[in-house]
């Protein structure tokens, strides 16, 4: 047969490693900058991009989608060509994808310090970057399976399975949670509403997790860890068995993002069960990793990259493990809406993703300058400060949660509640701190990583093509007599990416169209009316500043809660909500039932000064939302927009929707006045307190009416 | 207000989670067995996929 001869191109998996390094260098320290802030609210700087709302949003895209995408890409556009014995099928797509992905990057830090958010957490992109998401990742894919089509090697390796069922999933689960329905240039509101998008909203957080964090670094563990310790995996059979298990499983265990709210029980109850279940795969996945190493564990003290592997796939078993413990409900209750959820993210992301890509960059950046790494000591100091930094970031977390789960769950002999939230808060602060000095150690060692890389990279020549040679595939392939019917999917990539596609999208359907189905059925309660449109600019407001970053509106029926922020909401209550804002951490108190709780004149100073209303409050102070005015010529295309989704404003109501808008708010300022607050009723703040009066409110009249009768 | 009062209002719903418990059973034993009936000379020819044309 004639061989043929060939070149891998080395120039983008480099320019994608720079990426990875660089952008994640960014986000985390714009991590370590929140972090902070959390302990000292001074740091706000007073000015609306670098308050706690806005930037946390940035840190979580950069670590997520810049950090670990471009380790993804990084990874593919490097083992695929090598895999299949074959170059990427098109320079031209690769650099398309390339620069558009740094593009999305930037566009995306921007726009959401700039405020432009669709409030969905790690979906906060607005619908223009949404678009543009969705093309780049199709000329991902087009390159991607040209190049498998293309190949030279018949058998598909485990880990560009794994690659496929990232890239396939992901796009599904991107356009579903993205559908909105765009207002102007950058503003939108989601399609679902309240229960819905709530489901939607977490089927996708979930499945993020598990498409781009877990499977596409699978990919990696599967393809680097032997390389690096130079002998196969431990069970190739084992890891088939990973991967159709894991895919399977990972795509229903959504649910468990929202035990004890408004979701049915079923929902609910089905998200647990198959949480648990996922413990099997994980953890066979982990073994397998770890277990190729046996008989080399010599290795892992001499070899830094083995080091790195060992702690990832470590960091990964554990999380696998934490994730199914606190999938149960009884442990949930304590640990949602706590730091125990920040801790567990953390082990994932600073162990797994965080330690896999610097083993994989220790690896792979000397054999891209064909030459040694400049200081192994140096990436071993890497590992300790690295490792040391994880756990001072994890464990003040962990004691933390259980710290104000106590206190916030404590009531006296007299049935009182023991402690006020901010009691909570403030006996969290030193944890903050430890907390944000662990992750500057963990930056520390990052920085440490690029000098020891430069270095390296210096040292070296830059290997910009590497030629190969093999075979040609042969047209038409004889499966050797005893070949059992099952190669012939590992021979067929389009039968592989459909079959990935069908297992996911059953998980998710079967989730989410009974909640669906029973749309006309959800518990409609009569006095939940649509939002005025000061309320509908106001909760725009809200959206914008990233309140749901530290706030939930979702109250668990809790005696400890019920007794606290008031009566547990109801699905019906959200019926109105494109998005919902349930949230998912409690930096702050619960805002499900803060209309009418305090006069507006309260909320106008706690939003100027928050420690002026609320002593020891680490709330940031917002005072550009006084002088910016509310966006009238806006609230037109709001209200149609909002018809469009289904919220029942009368035919018409456009017309005088902003007559209306000035009136509430020229109440709302008149009221302020006779408390000798002078501000004009057309300011942000204004449209802000409508709508903080507003929210949880129906339902206490819905209480009043029926009492009355 | 229970929400299982509205879902039994969809005909036959708990033909949902059976059909997934059923999919999900008889896909595993399907992986299964084609991980098992494997011959071991494909599974070390793939193993080795990484490790081959090293430099």
């Amino acid at each position: 047969m004639e061989v043929q001869k060939f070149y891998y191109d080395n120039r983008i998996p480099k320019q994608f490693a720079i990426a990875c390094v660089f952008w994640g260098a960014i986000g985390m320290l714009v991590g370590v900058l929140v972090a902070f802030q959390l302990a000292f609210p001074v740091l706000n700087f007073g000015i609306e991009y670098t308050s706690f709302g806005r930037l946390r949003p940035v840190h979580t895209n950069a670590v997520i989608f810049a950090f670990v995408g471009n380790g993804i890409f990084t990874a593919v556009y490097y083992s695929m060509p090598r895999l299949l014995r074959t170059p990427m099928w098109s320079n031209l797509l690769s650099k398309i994808h390339f620069w558009g992905w740094q593009l999305i990057i930037v566009a995306a830090a921007l726009s959401l310090a700039m405020g432009y958010t669709t409030g969905k957490e790690y979906a906060e992109l607005e619908w223009p970057i949404d678009i543009a998401i969705t093309l780049v990742w199709v000329i991902f894919g087009i390159n991607m399976f040209g190049t498998i089509i293309t190949r030279r090697e018949r058998h598909l390796y485990v880990a560009i399975w794994f690659f496929i069922a990232s890239w396939v999933t992901v796009a599904m689960l991107h356009i579903v949670n993205s559908f909105e329905i765009p207002v102007s240039f950058m503003k939108s509101y989601s399609w679902y509403a309240g229960v819905q998008d709530a489901l939607v909203q977490w089927w996708y957080g979930h499945n993020a997790v598990a498409f781009f964090l877990t499977t596409p670094y699978l990919g990696i563990m599967y393809y680097f860890l032997p390389k690096a310790a130079g002998r196969p995996v431990y069970s190739y059979k084992l890891s088939i068995v990973h991967f159709w298990s894991l895919i399977f499983l990972y795509i229903w265990a959504g649910p468990h993002h929202l035990l004890y709210t408004a979701l049915p029980d079923w929902a609910q109850s089905l998200g647990t069960a198959f949480s648990i279940m996922l413990l099997l795969p994980s953890w066979g996945g982990m073994l397998n990793g770890l277990f190729t190493l046996r008989g080399a564990w010599d290795k892992v003290r001499e070899d830094p990259v083995l080091k790195f592997f060992v702690v990832a796939v470590t960091a990964y078993g554990m999380s696998t493990f934490e994730g199914p413990l606190l999938s149960l409900k009884n442990v949930n209750a304590i640990s949602h809406y706590s730091d125990w959820t920040v801790a567990h993210v953390h082990i994932g992301a600073l162990g797994w993703n965080g330690f896999l890509t610097f083993g994989m960059m220790y690896w792979l950046i000397p054999k891209l300058f064909d030459t040694k790494l400049y200081s192994k000591k140096l990436a071993g100091t890497h590992f300790w400060i690295g490792t040391l930094g994880i756990i001072l970031y994890a464990i003040p977390m962990y004691w933390a949660a259980f710290r104000t789960y106590f206190m916030l769950s404590s009531f006296t002999p007299e049935g009182q509640l023991e402690y006020q939230f901010i009691d909570a808060v403030q006996t969290s602060i030193p944890f903050y701190v430890l907390r944000a000095i662990g992750g500057t150690i963990y930056l520390a060692g990052v920085l440490v990583m690029v000098y020891n890389l430069m270095k390296t990279a210096k040292q070296g020549t830059f290997l910009a093509k590497e030629a190969a040679e093999a075979p040609a595939l042969e047209k038409v392939y004889v499966a050797p007599a005893k070949a059992h019917w099952h190669s012939y999917f590992e021979r067929k990539p389009m039968i592989l990416l459909v079959l990935s596609l069908v297992v996911v999208a059953i998980g998710g359907l079967v989730e989410m169209v009974p909640t669906f189905l029973i749309k006309s059925n959800v518990p409609t309660i009569t006095n939940v009316k649509p939002y005025t449109p000061l309320e509908l600019q106001g909760r725009d407001v809200y959206l914008a500043e990233g309140c749901y970053n530290c706030h939930s509106q979702m109250i668990r029926p809790f005696r400890y809660e019920v007794a606290r922020y008031g009566e547990y909401s109801k699905a019906g209550e959200f019926v109105y909500d494109h998005p919902f804002q349930w949230g998912s951490k409690r930096t702050g108190p619960d805002l499900a039932r803060i209309g009418g709780k305090y006069p507006d004149s309260w909320h106008f100073n706690h939003m100027l000064e928050p420690v002026s209303m609320a002593p020891g409050s680490i709330m940031p102070s917002y005072p550009w939302l006084f002088e910016k005015s509310i966006d009238l010529g806006s609230t037109k295309s709001k209200i149609h927009a909002m018809r469009n989704l289904g919220v029942p404003y009368p035919e018409n109501y456009e017309a005088i929707a902003d007559e209306d808008l000035m009136k509430q708010a020229n109440a709302i300022a008149d009221g302020l006045k006779k408390e000798k607050i002078e501000i004009k009723s057309d300011k942000q703040i204004i449209a802000l307190i409508a709508y903080l009066q507003r929210v949880g409110k129906d339902i206490k009249a819905d209480k009043a009416s029926t009492s009355q009768n | 207000m229970k929400f299982t009062t509205y879902l039994e209002k969809i005909t036959d719903v708990s033909i949902y989670p059976v059909i997934s418990l059923l999919m999900f059973v008889s896909f595993f034993v399907i992986v299964t067995l084609w991980v098992v009936r494997t011959d071991k000379k494909t599974m070390e020819h793939m193993e080795n996929l990484p490790l081959e044309n090293e430099n």
